[in-house]
């Protein structure tokens, strides 16, 4: 049996995923880490984005941050805080909210810089307070870049929570690091398959959101005649007309 | 809601200023009062101040120095929201919000002044009429709209919180020949049917005389080159600028009377026939 097929063999094998040691557990331990780090790390990248996006204060301070943080060696990181905080999940969670921050905080940021100046003007104009032009204005129209950064945070972290296993944090690590030391590599092929698969997972999901979360007005149809009086019959056959509900 | 009475609307600049952190001087002592329920029209070329002066009147934008009254009242003493929500503000490519539909666009005022949300469409579908559009377009979203009918909707948002003052920035810049002319003949319609103090900024004369009770010349700074009736500045244009601006030295505006078969025709500076004059 070639290697894919072992470790294939070993995700189907119930001894390998039942059980409080098996891989269904580690997994859920994988998305415990990601969820986890995204609320926190939403928690406080999302007000300080928005703030910076509403007032454009900041903004050269925000994008450094965010760059440096993206390009802290999480390995290290993990290894460090390990060593203040000790062995367990706390060290691992704290490093992944650290890489989650920067893609949900540039998400915040430019989601609010790309609603068109026009807009928020006219907003202003008929009389809406900051917070409205926040709340009613900015946010919805910025959600989609938001989610987007998000749904690149959860790829990141998910990804990265395997490293949690080396300062004993759990998650699926554990087959990976305890296959090499033991040359199974069944194993640690098939744990890096349920890791790949459960990014491909939540990307999926977070593609299918940021497609949500698009106002309703931003993705409808622009009238094709421009000097239409009203919305005119089309032909049966060809693409329906998209509208609003 | 409770109605507040509100005056007649008429706005007074007194000797306002405004300079730009810059150092650009958009504005230099300005004055003008701005009669009630009339159309004033400032206009001038790009860099004049006069959306700089449009803007001052709803505090978008606060003067240096100087003072804007409102029947009386200054505006340095209000709100600056509860100002802005009692001025129409129609802007050009009407800067509706893109993510509301058509019926929410112009019921946004009223909302925020606390009118039912039930009430505040109703009224919005009235406005839909007002401003002649049909109301099958009212749970459509603006980029399914075309531009003329975008600007309609931004007029009948302007219109909603029934405001007596109607802030026009050069609203139909954007929009094609035709519609344009379509759209101003309302903009008479409405300002003559409603009574509204309406402020309008352009850069194009022939609409300045076409909606303007009085026309306001600008020239760079804010100075005033002529206030007066679109009559009485094509009579007597106070200087060259004035009279090159209006177009008094070329062909267009300066016509002569021939006699033609015992008729008297209107002819321009090329001798284009251009009307026959009524006994």
């Amino acid at each position: 049996m070639n290697l894919l097929g072992e470790g294939i063999a070993w995700i189907v094998d119930p001894a390998n995923y039942a059980g409080p040691q098996g891989w269904i557990v580690r997994m859920l331990e994988q998305l415990f880490y990601t969820f986890g780090a995204i609320a926190v790390a939403a928690v406080i990248a999302i007000p300080l984005g928005y703030l910076v996006g509403h007032t454009g204060r900041g903004r050269d301070i925000a994008v450094s941050l965010s760059g440096g943080f993206r390009a802290l060696p999480s390995f290290g990181v993990i290894i460090l805080l390990a060593l203040g905080l000790g062995i367990g999940f706390k060290a691992p969670l704290l490093t992944f909210v650290i890489i989650a921050i920067p893609p949900i905080l540039a998400g915040a940021y430019a989601g609010f810089e790309a609603v068109d100046r026009k807009t928020i003007d006219a907003a202003r104009a008929m009389g809406m307070t900051e917070w409205q032009v926040m709340t009613r204005v900015e946010v919805p129209l910025g959600l989609p870049l938001l989610i987007g950064g998000v749904r690149s945070s959860a790829l990141q972290v998910v990804a990265t929570a395997t490293l949690a296993a080396y300062v004993s944090g759990g998650a699926l690590g554990v087959f990976i690091f305890q296959a090499f030391a033991t040359r199974d590599y069944p194993q640690a092929l098939g744990a890096s398959v349920i890791v790949t698969a459960l990014a491909l997972a939540l990307e999926g999901i977070f593609a299918l959101i940021q497609k949500l979360v698009v106002p309703r007005g931003v993705v409808a149809k622009e009238p094709k005649d421009v000097r239409a009086r009203a919305p005119r019959p089309r032909a049966t056959t060809g693409i329906p007309v998209q509208e609003g509900k | 809601m409770v109605r507040r009475r509100l005056g007649p609307a008429m706005i007074e600049f007194r000797s306002v200023t405004k300079q730009f952190p810059d150092g650009t001087v958009a504005v230099d002592s300005f004055d003008l009062v701005i009669p009630p329920r009339k159309t004033t029209v400032l206009v001038g070329s790009s860099g004049c101040g006069k959306t700089t002066l449009l803007r001052m009147i709803n505090r978008m934008i606060d003067p240096t120095s100087g003072s804007i009254l409102i029947d009386g009242e200054d505006t340095s003493g209000l709100a600056p929201v509860k100002l802005r929500r009692r001025i129409g503000y129609v802007m050009q490519n009407s800067g509706l919000l893109p993510h509301r539909k058509v019926i929410d666009n112009v019921a946004t005022v009223p909302i925020l002044n606390g009118v039912p949300k039930k009430d505040a469409r109703a009224r919005a579908l009235e406005l839909l009429d007002t401003v002649g559009l049909d109301r099958s377009l009212a749970s459509k979203y603006p980029r399914q709209l075309s531009g003329g009918q975008q600007q309609r909707v931004g007029v009948a948002r302007g219109l909603a919180a029934d405001p007596n003052i109607l802030l026009m920035d050069e609203p139909f810049g954007a929009v094609d020949p035709i519609v344009r002319a379509e759209l101003q003949q309302e903009t008479i319609r409405l300002q003559e049917g409603l009574g509204k103090t309406v402020v309008f900024v352009t850069h194009d004369i022939d609409e300045a005389f076409l909606l303007g009770h009085q026309v306001v010349i600008l020239q760079k700074g804010g100075h005033i080159a002529q206030v007066g009736s679109p009559a009485e500045i094509l009579a007597n244009p106070a200087n060259d600028f004035v009279a090159s601006f209006v177009g008094a030295d070329r062909g267009k505006r300066v016509l002569r009377i021939e006699r033609v078969d015992g008729r008297d025709v209107v002819v321009d500076e090329n001798g284009t026939p251009t009307g026959v004059l009524q006994p």
